[in-house]
């Protein structure tokens, strides 16, 4: 018993390690010098990525905030034409990728699309007669992350609305608050954890985005990076900025974790009433559809029927054995890392629940961090090592057999799958603890008194109830991989095209038109984790009436 | 002066209705209470009284001004109603002080002060202020939870399950330091509950209520010993129902004697109930002995005997402990009391 904890908890403690190994293959960077290319890019760039940064932040932060919480409030309290509806349609635009969202609104928005080209022709203007706002600006790409983003904080929001006790409304409107008192001294007040960990999950995708903030052209730490490691060359200057990128997250990683732990004191009551839900009089329900259906509109139903224009238009021309190989190699790739992410949380998992202690822990939580850092950040995180091994390798070789091996890890698909492991092993991982946190641990002891030994518990009790669980893993994941843009730019093999990848450099050449159809590939996956989510959300409902 | 009023309160849901033709009166400073089974319409009543449901028949009165009727119904914060709630629902994102605080936020910050240390002394609790709700033991956060009611001075006090979240030992307890509060500050309360000990402990009257319909309104006395029907009678401490023929004005014959009865409710025909509680059964050693006795449950100072009569039926009877009889023993029974209450034979 012994030997086998110790075997456990080592193997636990690796697992943890590798994962943490880009973020400390980037912070072992901060120490090496690189004086000219970071001096340069101090005097240079650097401030306009900090601004451009903090400011894309700030207005996100804001967006998501002023759509997520009275929409959330809206749908969870009060009672308006369509809110059941509205109530899982407004996840939808999580499905949507937001460098997706952003080559879309720039297609219709840019000189030659529909909008503008209908605006002349209704006034006959031309050329520089009037003016219009560009949508590839930092407002613009404000915009377009706040209409994708806001979903994590009207679910994290809602779910506080339903979760207080009914009571705690009903005991302020009986101390003298109206409704809307009510709601600004007590429901905001006690939703206010949840909001922050929406948000800060908001903002951590923020700091992520590749794909928008490079289309748009505004310089921030993500784009300053790639370019960096790659135009400039400088290994210890990327590293280096992606450090202080790191740091940013790590704040946000804190505020999140703090505001979880709060949230549990704010948790109210055990006892749960049916909520009786405000009725909206006529003009103010009639706000809240509008208000409602705009949101989805422009945040999911104007870009998707633009991308499907678009495929329609397009597709005789694009579906060729080249891009049957495409949808192949994403499809692979994605389910490839979904089955490695889940392995390693299923070992890490029951880690955790048959050998607990303090430091499998925090095995498991610096395994887990990954979510949150920047796929820019984890690519060249991970290729820093797995290129210094390699050359180690082919020099070895070089030494003894007179031969090169190549780039065996750096070069190959193993580089891409441990980079989607190291950022997506938190998502399995959540999935499948949640799962072996329903079965009691009772049902292994009535199991074990019953005959079963420890591996037949595993395969006649665990298997079976955990089902959903692990095919909520994979299905998760699998989504996730397909939509990751940066890493698998930055990673990819030679000459390897994703979904994702392809639509990047479709749209980077200003073929838009022609990005429509994996565009609209990548949003049809991304609906499905969005339906199991809508699906745990009306259940959720069920249980709420008493 | 009657401080609150209800006549012919009904309450409907859709098609269903709560609450049937109620009428409740409760004077200044009195404590009453609404007691009946999970599901009687209690806890709707006790919404509609604060203003969190719709009365569609009748009306409810407080202090004199109509606050409720079908056409209107006065909004919640403007009743002047404070209300205590069984999960206590304290504001978790306030301190102890801004919790009690939190119904006179309106008045000058000193008198504020003064109010909440006054309270917190009234329930025991001094020097509190600067905690917080998660803090504090269940009964703590319910004692603070009636002080947060109190702070606002309010008309009436509502509280729908006050105890239930308490251990049974202790919600007796708690319910007469809760009733000896309530009365030093001379508030008017209703209580809604389904234990009939926290109702004896704590009101000056008690309603029970059964299917939206209330069944009799009085002391706990008399709901004991003078039920109105076979409800409140089953409902209301332990007993026996056992058939009866009226003789006469005085006289009710039973397969065991004939008893002299009470008659509180209209009898609808001569065959009727009667009950008699386990306290005036006495049983006996005779050779005639007849009744079976088919269980007995310790009590401590006493036996409680389930007893087979040889008509097939029930009694129960309590003895106390130096009488001992054996399960299958046949005992002789005999009633101490000289009057029974009857009610009518089907149980509405």
């Amino acid at each position: 018993m012994e030997i086998k904890n110790f075997v456990w908890r080592a193997l636990l403690l690796c697992m943890a390690l590798l994962t943490a190994l880009p973020i400390l293959a980037v912070f072992a960077y901060v120490f090496v010098p690189s004086a000219e290319v970071w001096e340069h890019l101090a005097a240079t760039v650097l401030s306009d990525y900090l601004l451009n940064t903090l400011y894309l932040s700030l207005g996100v932060g804001i967006g998501v905030l002023l759509l997520g919480v009275p929409l959330a409030w809206l749908c969870s309290m009060c009672e308006f034409p369509g809110r059941a509806w509205f109530e899982w349609l407004l996840l939808l635009p999580l499905a949507m990728p937001a460098y997706i969202i952003a080559y879309t609104y720039t297609g219709m928005l840019d000189f030659a699309g529909p909008v503008q080209t209908s605006l002349r022709e209704l006034t006959g203007w031309g050329y520089g007669d009037y003016w219009f706002p560009n949508i590839r600006s930092l407002t613009g790409a404000i915009l377009m992350l706040a209409l994708v983003l806001f979903p994590y904080v009207y679910l994290l929001a809602r779910a506080a609305f339903l979760e207080q006790s009914i009571c705690v409304l009903e005991v302020s409107r009986t101390l003298g608050c109206n409704q809307w008192q009510s709601f600004f001294r007590v429901a905001l007040p006690l939703a206010r954890p949840a909001i922050i960990t929406g948000l800060s999950l908001a903002l951590m995708e923020t700091l992520a985005d590749f794909g928008t903030v490079q289309y748009f052209g505004v310089t921030t730490f993500t784009t300053g990076i790639f370019r960096t490691w790659y135009g400039l060359g400088d290994h210890a200057a990327a590293s280096q900025l992606a450090a202080l990128l790191m740091s940013f997250v790590f704040i946000l990683l804190l505020l999140e974790q703090a505001s979880r732990r709060r949230a549990r004191y704010y948790h109210s009551s055990s006892k749960y009433a049916q909520i009786k839900r405000i009725p909206l009089k006529a003009w103010q329900a009639w706000w809240a559809v509008f208000f409602c259906s705009l949101t989805l509109l422009l945040g999911f139903i104007v870009p998707v029927t633009q991308l499907t224009s678009w495929s329609i238009a397009n597709w005789r021309t694009q579906i060729d054995s080249s891009f049957l190989t495409l949808i192949q190699h994403s499809l692979g790739l994605a389910m490839a890392a979904a089955v490695f992410a889940l392995i390693l949380a299923l070992i890490l998992g029951y880690g955790k629940r048959l050998s607990p202690s303090p430091l499998v822990s925090l095995a498991a939580r610096l395994a887990s961090m990954g979510y949150a850092i920047p796929g820019t950040v984890i690519a060249i995180g991970v290729l820093i090592p797995f290129a210094w091994l390699d050359t180690q390798l082919n020099y070895l070789s070089q030494s003894l057999f007179n031969s090169k091996l190549g780039l065996l890890f750096s070069g190959s698909l193993f580089i891409l799958l441990f980079a989607y492991n190291v950022r997506f092993l938190a998502v399995s991982l959540q999935t499948v603890e949640a799962g072996l946190g329903k079965i009691k641990p009772t049902l292994d002891n009535a199991g074990r008194s019953l005959g079963l030994s420890p591996s037949a518990v595993l395969w006649k009790l665990h298997m079976p109830l955990m089902k959903g669980s692990l095919l909520t893993a994979i299905l998760l994941v699998f989504v996730d991989v397909l939509k990751e843009l940066p890493a698998t730019l930055i990673l990819r093999p030679f000459n390897f095209n994703t979904l994702a990848v392809r639509t990047y450099e479709l749209a980077s050449d200003e073929r838009l038109a022609e990005a429509g159809l994996p565009a609209l590939m990548i949003v049809a996956t991304g609906i499905i984790p969005v339906i199991l989510l809508s699906r745990s959300i009306s259940r959720s409902r069920a249980g709420g009436s008493l | 002066m009657s401080q609150l009023m209800l006549s012919q309160v009904e309450i409907c849901y859709g098609n269903t209705t709560a609450v049937h033709a109620v009428d409740i009166t409760v004077e200044q400073g009195q404590i009453a209470c609404l007691l009946g089974p999970s599901g009687c319409g209690k806890t709707t009543l006790l919404r509609a009284i604060a203003g969190f449901e719709r009365l569609s028949q009748g009306s409810i009165n407080l202090n004199g001004q109509v606050i409720s009727t079908p056409q209107s119904t006065l909004a919640t914060e403007q009743r002047n109603i404070g209300m205590v709630f069984q999960d206590y629902a304290l504001f978790p994102h306030l301190s102890i002080a801004d919790n009690i605080r939190f119904g006179i936020r309106k008045q000058p910050t000193k008198a504020q002060q003064q109010r909440v240390k006054e309270l917190l002394e009234l329930v025991s609790l001094p020097g509190y202020e600067q905690r917080y709700p998660h803090e504090l033991s269940g009964g703590q956060q319910q004692r603070i939870a009636l002080a947060r009611a109190l702070a606002p001075k309010p008309a009436l006090l509502l509280l729908d399950e006050p105890f239930g979240s308490q251990d049974t030992e202790l919600r007796e307890s708690l319910a007469r330091e809760v009733r000896e509060i309530l009365k030093q500050e001379g508030i008017t309360a209703l209580l809604v509950t389904h234990d009939q000990h926290e109702a004896f402990a704590m009101a000056d009257e008690i309603g029970v209520l059964q299917a939206g319909r209330l069944q009799q309104w009085g002391s706990a006395y008399e709901l004991y010993y003078q039920p109105q029907n076979a409800f409140v009678a089953s409902f209301i401490g332990q007993g026996s129902l056992i058939a009866g023929q009226i003789i006469d004005a005085t006289q009710v014959e039973t397969y065991l004697e004939p008893l002299g009865y009470t008659t509180p409710a209209a009898l609808h025909s001569d065959k009727v109930t009667v009950l008699i509680r386990p306290e005036h059964v006495q049983l006996s050693r005779q050779t005639d002995a007849s009744a079976l006795i088919t269980s007995k449950i310790f009590r401590g100072n006493e036996y409680l005997y389930t007893l087979e009569l040889a008509n097939q039926e029930q009694l129960l009877a309590l003895c106390s402990s130096e009488q001992i009889y054996a399960i299958g023993e046949k005992v002789a029974v005999n009633l101490a009391e000289r009057i029974y209450a009857v009610v009518n034979r089907e149980v509405n």
